[in-house]
Formats: structure tokens, C-alpha cells, sequence
């Protein structure tokens, strides 16, 4: 569904490159997460896969970018993004500015492609749904939380049921059940509709639960690239500012005094957690017991 | 004319030093001009000192709290004492001095051409002599991790960096009272770990460190005391550890307890850990 191959782009006006020979393939229905520390070339990455990069950011763009069978650099923006919806890290840039209710601008993006209004009523409604957020419908879009207006803004890319979504932090704002039900709401849509996801995000226990596959970049280059298992436990990524939840965390010091079996991987979800952990739960109630 | 009288007839000179602030919200209600009521009678004392995270799910009153801190907002009923000032009779450049409230968006907040001008007019404007507002303004750049950014402008920089010159102009003003709106937000893994460290830092200086946040590891594993919102009221507040195993009420506001404890509730340990050293120590068979 995406590939690039020796992709190096540099920012206009800057020197140094932001993505350095990056190759990716990313096939249709992935759930792909981009994980890395600022500055790092995500959300860079992000663009040049979306096409936003060059047809929005100039600059110096080497290597071959194909999103849906189309090269993006031959691919007109407007002919683009009927495949690929982007949701910025900051809900402000979403938002049209032009609409005065939420549902109206969830509807905006089906508007202008023309879809007769009874479809468009539906799928408005079954959106909101799926994000929970049928109660601001009235609302102005403008004058919502921070954690509202993203929510209003994931849902307006959302509506347009694009094939390839890419996410740059989308719950940044958000509180943390409502950011695992963003995470579950795109996930529910990628069964639906086979949609392929690209999300850039920290909070890496979502990352865990949610994510097919981990791609961590340092330097505007790809430094790992495999499952959540596989990359959050590698401690060789803990110095190019690549993080680990509190799971793995605690059983790499637990396995330092033993007290995690050497030969079993790091946990990064609770569930993982638990299991391994729960060996020394039974010991310590067997002590008690006598 | 002692010192203490000068204070009396100026307040202006209450001066920073002057750490024992005390914060009083009594009965505090607020009503926004549309009409939507985001604070009912909530009450919370705050010793000087103290570390405190105020959480709870989107639109739960968080920020608008806060805001009546400093005076941004000023009561509709009830009210707000910073110690022995109402705040409903002071001016926001008056309580800045006491309170220093760092914005979830630096863009909020910054507009000098670079980034040690805008440090420095924070101290500028509280009349300190020069070497002062300078020796101040490189100190809170240091604390953030950019002294190397000084002369840089702030718009060139990452909007993590410039949410960290946020931080460090507020800093700057040395206030007793420090309030952290959303200071994880946009940070990477390193970032989270320099905040943590500066949290920690002002609370071991004896200031009393306020934040909002949704991490609620961040939250564990740096604030003693949390407080947690929804719908304008209080929910329950208390110790870090007794109120972040709350699974059931923490789930009406949308908020999960850390990882750290959701594990230990699992494997149904006795303590429940706020950092992964506690969980270790506190692991049966130990």
C-alpha cells in the first residue's frame, strides 16, 4: 500500500537531511507505528508517505514514495488525498474554521467530494458514534476543549473512510481511556474497511496493545524495525531515545536479581506482565500459607 | 520602616522569598459567560510546599482551577485565597509574583525575538537589577536543558523546546507557587525524564509545584498528593497511592490507574507501587 525506497528528503533552506535513505514497504491493512525521539524524522516520514512532502513542503526529495500504486512525486495532491488522510498533531490545523456545528464539519470533507446528502447524513452519524462524541454534534467546533477538537478532528478524516490513514500524535490532548478509545475506534474501522494505519505516538503501551508493527527512527533514519515485543525490550534503543513502558521496565531490573527467568522475553503489556510476574505471586502466597 | 511594614502598604514587595504561601479555594463555583457551569463549590486547601496533580477526564474543570489560581479567572461564588490576598482584589501582574503558571501551549505564551530575552522578561518585570534578572534567566535555561539555545529565536525551535522555554520563563520568576498545565504533552521519552527532573528539583527547593496531566505515570512517580476532577466537581482526593488505586472511581473521569499499580492489583500484591523500585521491593517472595 506504501512504499519507499532510498528516500532522502531535506527541508528547504536547512542543510542537514531530515529522512536519510529511508525504505519502507507497508502493506494494506497494517496498523504501523512510527516511534522515535523529537526531531527525529516522524513526523517528517509522516508527509513524505502522505505525499505532503513535496507536493506542500518543497526541498530536495531523492528516492521512489508510492502511495496506493501511484508515485506521490507524479501524484497531484488533490488526487492523493482521496486515499490518504492525514491528522496533524494540533486539532487547531484541522479544523476549516468555517462551519458552525461539529457535525457540519465532519460532514465538510464528504461535502466537497460530492456524496448525496442522505449517505453523507449516515455516515456523519456512524462516525460520531465511533468516536463517542454524538453529544457535541451541535457544538461549535471552535469553541470545544483541546481534547474535544481532536476528537472532532480525527472523526472529520475518519468520515471520509480514507485507505490509508496517517495519524502524527492524535490523542496528545486527550484523557487516557478517551485515548484508548481512539485507538480502538481506528482499530474497529481497520477490520471494517481494511484500512492501513501509519500513527506516530508515545504513549507506548497503546503502541503495544494496538500496533502490528514498530518502526523507530533516530536521526531521520530507520534504526529498528519489527514487532512491539521485538522493539520496546531492545535496550540497545534506550540510548537513541526510544522508551519502554513501566512493564518492561520492571522485569529488566526484577531479571537483574532474578527475579524475571532469563530465558523469557521482557514484557510489554500488562497482560505479558502478569503472567511472567504471577510465578512469584504463587511462591509468595505458598510462603505464606506455611 | 521595617521591612514587615513595608510589605503591609505595598504588597508588590511581598517578595519571593517568601515561601510559605498558602492556597485557600473555599466553595468555589465559576460560570462561563455562555452560561456552561465548568466549577461547582469545589474546595481544596494547598500548604506551601506541597506536590499536587489535579487529573480527570477532558472537561472536567482542570484548567479552569487553575486559572483561578493566578487570577486569570476570578470566582462566580465562593472563593480563592493565595495566602492572605483574595484574589478576587488583586491584579494577575500582582499574584504573578507568587504564582507562576506555565501554559499547555507555548505559543500561548512566547513572542521575544530570542530565547534568553524571553527568559528574562518575566524577572525584568518584577524590577530585579540586572544581574539578577540575567543570573536567573540562565539558571531556569539550564534547568530545561537548552543554555545552548539562548540566543536562538524561539520559533526556530521544536515546539518541544519552545514548550521547555515556556517552562523556563516562568521558572525564572522564582515564585513560590509553580503551576505545570499539561507538561508532558509533546515531550519524547527523554523529555518526559528532564520534567520529571525539574519537578523534582522544585520540589526539593520547598516550592509548591501544581500540575494537570493525563500521565498518570508521570503523575506517580512525582506528585505526592492528587486530586481528581469531574464535571467541575471533586471526586475524590488524597495520597498518590491511596487515590491512583481507585480502578472504579478513576474510571468515572476517564482515568486509569498507572501501569505499575494496574499490575500490582492484578497479581493482587498488598502495596501498591507508585515507581518501578517500590515494585520490586514490594514483590511477594522478597
Amino acid at each position: 500500500m506504501i512504499s519507499l525506497q532510498h528516500v532522502t528528503y531535506t527541508y528547504p533552506g536547512t542543510i542537514s537531511p531530515a529522512l536519510r535513505d529511508v525504505s519502507l514497504a507497508i502493506p494494506a491493512g497494517q496498523f504501523c507505528a512510527l516511534i522515535g525521539a523529537n526531531g527525529a524524522g516522524k513526523s517528517t516520514l509522516a508527509y513524505t508517505l502522505a505525499g505532503f512532502v513535496p507536493h506542500f513542503y518543497h526541498g530536495k526529495l531523492t528516492g521512489e514514495v508510492t502511495l496506493a500504486g501511484k508515485p506521490t512525486r507524479l501524484t497531484p495532491l488533490n488526487e492523493l488525498v482521496l486515499s490518504v488522510g492525514l491528522i496533524f498533531q494540533n486539532p487547531f490545523n484541522q479544523i476549516s474554521g468555517t462551519k458552525f456545528t461539529v457535525r457540519e464539519e465532519i460532514a465538510f470533507g464528504l461535502e466537497n467530494l460530492g456524496m448525496p446528502r442522505p449517505e453523507m447524513q449516515v455516515r456523519v452519524a456512524a462516525t460520531m458514534a465511533l468516536l463517542g462524541i454524538e453529544d457535541l454534534a451541535d457544538r461549535s467546533p471552535l469553541a470545544l476543549s483541546g481534547g474535544q477538537m481532536q476528537r472532532v478532528a480525527i472523526a472529520s478524516v475518519l468520515a471520509m473512510r480514507p485507505k490509508v490513514l496517517v495519524l502524527d500524535e492524535p490523542t496528545s490532548q486527550l484523557d487516557p481511556i478517551g485515548s484508548r478509545e481512539v485507538f480502538s475506534a481506528v482499530r474497529a474501522l481497520m477490520a471494517q474497511e481494511n484500512m492501513t494505519v501509519v500513527m506516530i505516538e508515545h504513549k507506548l503501551e497503546w503502541v503495544a496493545v494496538f500496533a502490528d508493527r514498530v518502526v523507530a527512527l533516530a536521526e531521520g533514519m530507520i534504526v529498528a524495525d519489527g514487532t512491539a515485543a521485538e522493539i520496546l525490550t531492545d535496550e540497545t534503543l534506550l540510548g537513541k531515545g526510544i522508551g519502554q513502558t513501566r512493564y518492561t521496565q520492571a522485569a529488566r531490573q526484577a531479571r537483574q536479581l532474578g527475579r524475571w527467568p532469563g530465558t523469557r522475553p521482557l514484557p510489554v503489556i500488562l497482560e505479558q506482565a502478569v503472567q511472567g510476574f504471577s510465578k512469584f505471586k504463587d511462591e509468595g502466597s505458598r510462603m505464606k500459607d506455611r | 520602616m521595617t521591612e514587615d511594614d513595608g510589605r503591609m502598604t505595598d504588597d508588590y514587595r511581598l517578595t519571593t522569598a517568601d515561601k510559605s504561601i498558602d492556597i485557600c479555594v473555599e466553595s468555589l463555583s465559576f460560570t462561563y459567560p455562555a452560561g456552561i457551569e465548568a466549577l461547582h463549590q469545589v474546595s481544596l486547601h494547598i500548604a506551601a510546599g506541597e506536590s499536587l496533580a489535579l487529573i480527570g477526564q477532558n472537561g472536567a474543570g482542570k484548567t479552569t482551577l487553575v486559572k483561578h489560581l493566578n487570577g486569570l479567572l476570578k470566582p462566580t461564588a465562593g472563593s480563592v485565597r493565595i495566602a492572605d490576598w483574595d484574589t478576587r482584589h488583586r491584579s494577575v501582574a500582582q499574584l504573578a509574583r507568587q504564582v507562576g503558571y506555565v501554559f499547555q501551549n507555548p505559543d500561548d505564551q512566547l513572542f521575544k525575538p530570542t530565547v534568553l530575552a524571553e527568559v528574562m522578561f518575566g524577572p525584568q518585570n518584577l524590577g530585579w537589577e540586572a544581574g539578577r534578572v540575567s543570573d536567573q534567566a540562565r539558571a531556569a535555561l539550564l534547568m530545561v536543558g537548552l543554555s545552548q539555545a539562548a540566543s536562538r529565536h524561539p520559533y526556530d525551535l521544536s515546539p518541544s523546546e519552545r514548550k521547555r522555554v515556556a517552562m523556563a520563563a516562568i521558572l525564572a520568576m522564582d515564585t513560590p507557587v509553580i503551576i505545570l498545565d499539561e507538561p508532558t504533552t509533546g515531550q519524547d521519552f527523554s523529555g518526559v525524564r528532564l520534567v520529571g527532573q525539574i519537578v523534582d528539583a522544585l520540589i526539593a527547593q520547598g516550592k509548591t509545584v501544581i500540575t494537570i496531566t493525563h500521565d498518570i505515570d508521570f503523575c506517580a512517580e512525582h506528585f505526592e498528593r492528587v486530586v481528581v476532577m469531574a464535571g467541575g466537581r471533586l471526586l475524590i482526593e488524597g495520597s498518590s497511592r491511596v487515590v491512583l488505586s481507585q480502578a472504579e472511581i478513576l474510571a468515572q473521569t476517564y482515568v486509569e490507574p498507572p501501569q505499575l499499580i494496574r499490575l500490582a492489583s492484578r497479581l493482587e500484591m498488598e502495596w501498591m507501587p507508585l515507581t518501578v523500585d517500590e515494585f520490586i521491593k514490594h514483590l511477594p517472595g522478597n
